[in-house]
């Protein structure tokens, strides 16, 4: 568990930044545009699983493609480590539901998106080779599993102000958001510790959870 | 765990201010609260979402603070610790939304357990597992109900923390199992559960005596 420290204080010190100022910015900028935004195309696209994308308002298109971009990389890493045997047997359970939760996640944010989509970023889990051992070590593999749960539930929670206006958008962000919470403690559990961490959750701003997910895109 | 960052603090603070204007604003408006002997009336717009989830709050602290006070046959040491936490995140989340209503905050409602047999584990984690996943529910389904998008960041930070208390009772009750990663709620689409008021409040009505009213939510 070593390698989780270094991630998260990578994470940490930006997270003081996000909370007071990225509120400010991200909510001041498009919180007026969001509230007069009609959201029936996306009433549409998710009732009849058709792709209305093009139509989609740019803050929530962008919005909801930076959470897709999030969703590829969570999927990716759960397929590859469901079939590399890292995981042990009394844990496949859960990381098989996990994956299949984040594939379902690609899937529907794909369908709102449409055309608008944007492609499956290329990965490498090993991070240049800081964690070269992800798919032998199953603390690294934990240590991975518990960095992209917990920034998965701080990256929607910081964009939901981008979503009001928007009451069926914002309702199904929600709803994969309290998802990746479930994920993120039972993956701490695993690692022995408690699913959390305080009695209020942190959001992250747009820029700190792509400085995050950075070094495992390809 | 055990320490709460400055940073945490400071968000609370923050938190705290933005619920002092609240409760100028709400000298404007009428005071929900004032007739107690008569029940609660949560109120109408942000106000009366906030009061929803204080309601729900109050529910659950009055719930952990009785199994921590009279504890079930041979409570382990992992449940206990475990429970406690959680009993200390409802009881600040509660405190939180009471400091942010002010003189608009619904009063103390009389809650009513007798269905529960608090000597029982499987009574006990039943129905933490029924609250929790209420909660995730109702947070889920108010979110397009508030319009400042400080108390829907707040509100977030709030419903992940019962998504992950969902997730640690439901692995008490079947550790490692797909259920403690949502089975259950979860569905097809990845996506959790979302309930308006009405219906949250109807299945919270049989714990609480003091006669909850929301009379402008849906």
């Amino acid at each position: 568990m070593t390698n989780e420290n270094s991630i998260l204080s990578a994470i940490e010190p930006e997270l003081a930044d996000t909370i007071v100022q990225g509120r400010r910015d991200v909510f001041a900028k498009y919180a007026k545009a969001a509230g007069i935004m009609t959201s029936a195309p996306l009433v549409l696209a998710l009732a009849s699983n058709q792709a209305f994308g093009q139509s989609l308002p740019k803050v929530i298109e962008d919005t909801l493609n930076f959470a897709l971009t999030l969703e590829y990389l969570e999927a990716a890493f759960y397929d590859m480590g469901n079939k590399s045997g890292v995981v042990p047997s009394q844990y496949r359970s859960v990381f098989r539901t996990i994956g299949a939760h984040e594939n379902a996640h690609v899937k529907l944010l794909k369908s709102v998106l449409g055309s608008a989509a944007v492609a499956a970023p290329g990965v490498d889990f090993t991070a240049g080779g800081k964690f070269a051992d992800v798919w032998e070590n199953f603390d690294t593999f934990l240590t991975l599993s518990q960095t992209f749960e917990d920034l998965g539930v701080a990256a929607y929670k910081g964009q939901a102000g981008n979503l009001i206006g928007s009451a069926e958008v914002l309702t199904v962000a929600l709803q994969i958001h309290s998802v990746e919470a479930r994920h993120a403690s039972e993956v701490r559990r695993i690692g022995l510790k408690f699913g959390w961490d305080g009695a209020f959750d942190k959001p992250l701003s747009k820029s700190a959870v792509l400085a995050a997910a950075t070094p495992f895109l390809a | 765990m055990t320490n709460e960052s400055s940073l945490s603090r400071r968000h609370l603070l923050k938190w705290t201010g933005a619920g002092a204007t609240i409760a100028v604003a709400g000298a404007f408006l009428p005071n929900f609260g004032i007739s107690a002997a008569l029940g609660a009336e949560l109120g109408e717009g942000d106000i009366g979402v906030l009061n929803y989830a204080y309601a729900l709050e109050q529910l659950e602290a009055a719930f952990y603070t009785q199994v921590l006070e009279t504890p079930f046959t041979s409570m382990q040491v992992n449940d206990e610790r475990i429970l406690r936490q959680i009993r200390d995140h409802e009881i600040a989340h509660r405190d939180f939304l009471k400091g942010a209503l002010g003189r608009n905050a619904i009063p103390a409602l009389e809650v009513d357990f007798s269905a529960v047999d608090f000597s029982s584990r499987a009574s006990v984690l039943g129905t933490a597992d029924v609250f929790e996943n209420l909660g995730v529910a109702a947070y889920n389904g108010a979110g397009q109900l508030i319009s400042n998008a400080d108390y829907l960041v707040a509100a977030g930070s709030i419903v992940s923390i019962e998504a992950r208390h969902a997730a640690a009772i439901a692995d008490l009750l079947k550790p490692f199992s797909a259920e403690a990663v949502g089975r259950g709620n979860v569905d097809s689409k990845g996506l959790d559960k979302a309930l308006l008021p009405s219906k949250v409040l109807k299945a919270a009505a049989p714990f609480i005596v003091t006669p909850v009213t929301a009379a402008t939510l849906p």
